[in-house]
């Protein structure tokens, strides 16, 4: 295994009165794809918001190159080269495809070679790049969302449920977008529930189930593993593959 | 040029490109129209600005403030207080233009100020509480200003005189004969142009910020907070500057108001029923365009002038329908204006300029 870009130590999160997070332990070695799984509830998505500082960690420690995010702000650890993409997409409906990329790049305009290494996975953008991109489709605009964190070359990327609701044929222009990404250096946390999905991309893989660490280990052997993944994914499996 | 000026945010409609122009042309000719027109001319020029920095902080900012007509006031008593005659209170400097500028200057600093200090400590919350703190800190600043008499001149406000230059009394050409209607060139002649100078840079000040890079990113902390500080964007230093911006656009044009009127008071400014006022005439104009600030606002004020003088003729020509008659009454304006502001929000529930680009854009 490569060393950890991220590691998460002992990370309890508490929402207001709830607990969620119970002693998170895991790690994202530097320069794979890890996939974050575990049935509705298990916790995925406030991991990654609490990774990216919007929930506090009660207890704990989450180590990106040895700087400890759990006492920085959100704003100081996008900073950092970290990209986030929200499970509701988060795009900013008003401004059009291009203002949404040109916020996403923080080091001003856009490079326009990397557009087109975008547009090659992404080509509806190009089409609608003038276009308020609340009048996108639903995969239209969770391209987008991925295409405002590909803008510019991140250390790190947290995406969260990128294949929910979208066709098979989109699902596999995104395929296509993470190994690129990947194979230009990003590190990527993938939560995802499909599995045929995250088999797809997975270098490493971590399960989660009632706030907890359930599992850890390398994607390949989840996926050799067919009782492992009805005892860790049962419900997740049935209901979408 | 045009453009440039209004920041390459074109009206995009041709019938609001049509009616912006009317309106335009009709402000800069009022004050051939007489003195009444040239009083609802001026308030129009003045609201045109206070509705516009109101919709950067609620359409492009997605912040509620209700202390928008209370740092207004300020920026009239700010003018007012210090152009009184000197002796009275230590502060006043009697009129002249370094009152008016140190009045200006005092009042933007003072602004300024309460607007960080609401900002430091209420724009972390959500938006409903945020409006429940403003709403509360400018309640407090009209009871205190209706309290201090000796101040503030209590709820009777505060008459003072402005430089010769600007004076009713002042008259710097004979008048004239404009279709049967006598057209005076006095001071209140410069004063109007003045307001609407200002106004105009102020308009064009507004446009330009929103469609700033500033302007994009206050836009989408308004759209998804959390993706814009995930980015990197300090979402409240964003939301605090916004905030001040707006504060320091109410407050001159707070100043200009007291300017116009030479009087200031804690009705004429930071009444409830004015910020009610600039809430419709956002809603009505169409949040989040800038140019709505400008069709809301004259038609409000159009219709609070003008809706009762309308009434009257009409009542004239139906006064021996007995039910009628009474329904039309000039009195029963606000009901009118009422039934009026249902149907435009009931048929344009984007704002007449959304409602016009959406038409533009063959979007019904």
């Amino acid at each position: 295994m490569k060393l950890p870009l991220l590691k998460l130590e002992g990370v309890n999160t508490h929402i207001g009165p709830y607990h969620i997070l119970y002693g998170i332990d895991f790690e994202v070695p530097e320069g794979e794809l890890t996939m974050l799984l575990g049935r509705n509830g298990a916790g995925k998505t406030t991991t990654l918001r609490t990774i990216m500082g919007m929930w506090k960690a009660s207890a704990g420690k989450v180590i990106f190159e040895g700087k400890i995010l759990s006492e920085m702000t959100t704003p100081q650890i996008g900073n950092l080269g970290i990209a986030y993409v929200p499970e509701n997409k988060g795009i900013f409906t008003d401004l059009t495809v291009r203002e949404n990329m040109v916020l996403a790049a923080r080091n001003g305009a856009p490079d326009s070679a990397r557009l087109d290494w975008i547009f090659t996975y992404m080509p509806a953008l190009k089409k609608f790049w003038e276009q308020p991109s609340g009048l996108l489709s639903g995969g239209q605009k969770q391209m987008l969302s991925i295409a405002r964190a590909m803008v510019e070359p991140r250390r790190l990327l947290l995406v969260d449920e990128p294949s929910k609701g979208l066709a098979p044929a989109i699902v596999q222009n995104l395929v296509e977008a993470f190994k690129a990404m990947k194979q230009a250096g990003t590190t990527i946390l993938v939560v995802e529930q499909n599995f045929n999905f995250a088999k797809s991309l997975g270098d490493t893989v971590v399960v989660m189930d009632n706030g907890k660490v359930a599992h850890r280990g390398t994607m390949a052997d989840l996926a050799a593993n067919e009782a492992l993944q009805h005892k860790l994914l049962g419900l997740s499996l049935d209901s979408h593959q | 040029m045009l453009n440039k000026l209004l920041s390459w945010d074109l009206p995009r409609s041709k019938v609001l490109a049509a009616i912006l122009l009317v309106i335009f042309l009709g402000l800069l000719l009022t004050p051939l129209a007489g003195d009444k027109a040239m009083g609802a001319g001026a308030k129009i020029c003045i609201f045109i600005i206070l509705v516009a920095s109101f919709d950067l902080l609620l359409g492009y900012t997605g912040i509620l403030s209700f202390a928008h007509t209370m740092f207004f006031g300020i920026g009239a008593y700010g003018v007012a207080m210090i152009s009184v005659e000197p002796g009275e209170h230590w502060w006043a400097l009697g009129p002249g233009w370094g009152s008016i500028f140190l009045g200006i200057i005092v009042a933007v600093v003072l602004s300024t100020l309460i607007a960080l200090f609401i900002s430091a400590f209420s724009l972390r919350v959500r938006t409903m509480y945020f409006a429940m703190i403003t709403l509360s800190v400018s309640a407090a600043v009209q009871t205190l200003a209706m309290r201090s008499t000796e101040i503030t001149g209590g709820e009777d406000g505060i008459n003072f005189t402005v430089p010769d230059l600007l004076s009713p009394l002042y008259t710097f050409a004979d008048s004239i004969e404009l279709f049967g209607q006598k057209v005076e060139f006095t001071g209140a002649f410069i004063m109007y142009y003045v307001v609407f100078i200002v106004a105009l840079v102020l308009f064009l000040f507004v446009l330009r910020i929103v469609n700033s890079p500033f302007g994009r990113v206050l836009q989408a902390i308004r759209d998804n907070e959390f993706r814009a500080a995930a980015i990197g964007y300090r979402v409240v230093l964003y939301r605090a500057a916004s905030s001040v911006l707006g504060a320091i656009i109410a407050t001159l044009a707070g100043c200009m108001y007291a300017l116009f009127l030479r009087y200031q008071g804690p009705e004429a400014t930071m009444g409830f029923g004015i910020m009610m006022d600039i809430l419709f005439m956002v809603v009505i104009g169409g949040m989040a365009t800038i140019y709505g600030a400008v069709i809301g606002a004259t038609l409000m004020l159009i219709a609070q002038n003008y809706l009762q003088d309308l009434m009257k003729i009409v009542q004239s020509d139906v006064s021996g329908i007995p039910f009628v008659s009474g329904l039309l009454h000039p009195d029963r304006w606000l009901l009118w204006m009422g039934i009026l502001f249902i149907i435009v929000v009931y048929n344009f529930p984007w704002g007449i300029v959304g409602k016009l680009r959406m038409r533009a854009l063959g979007i019904e």
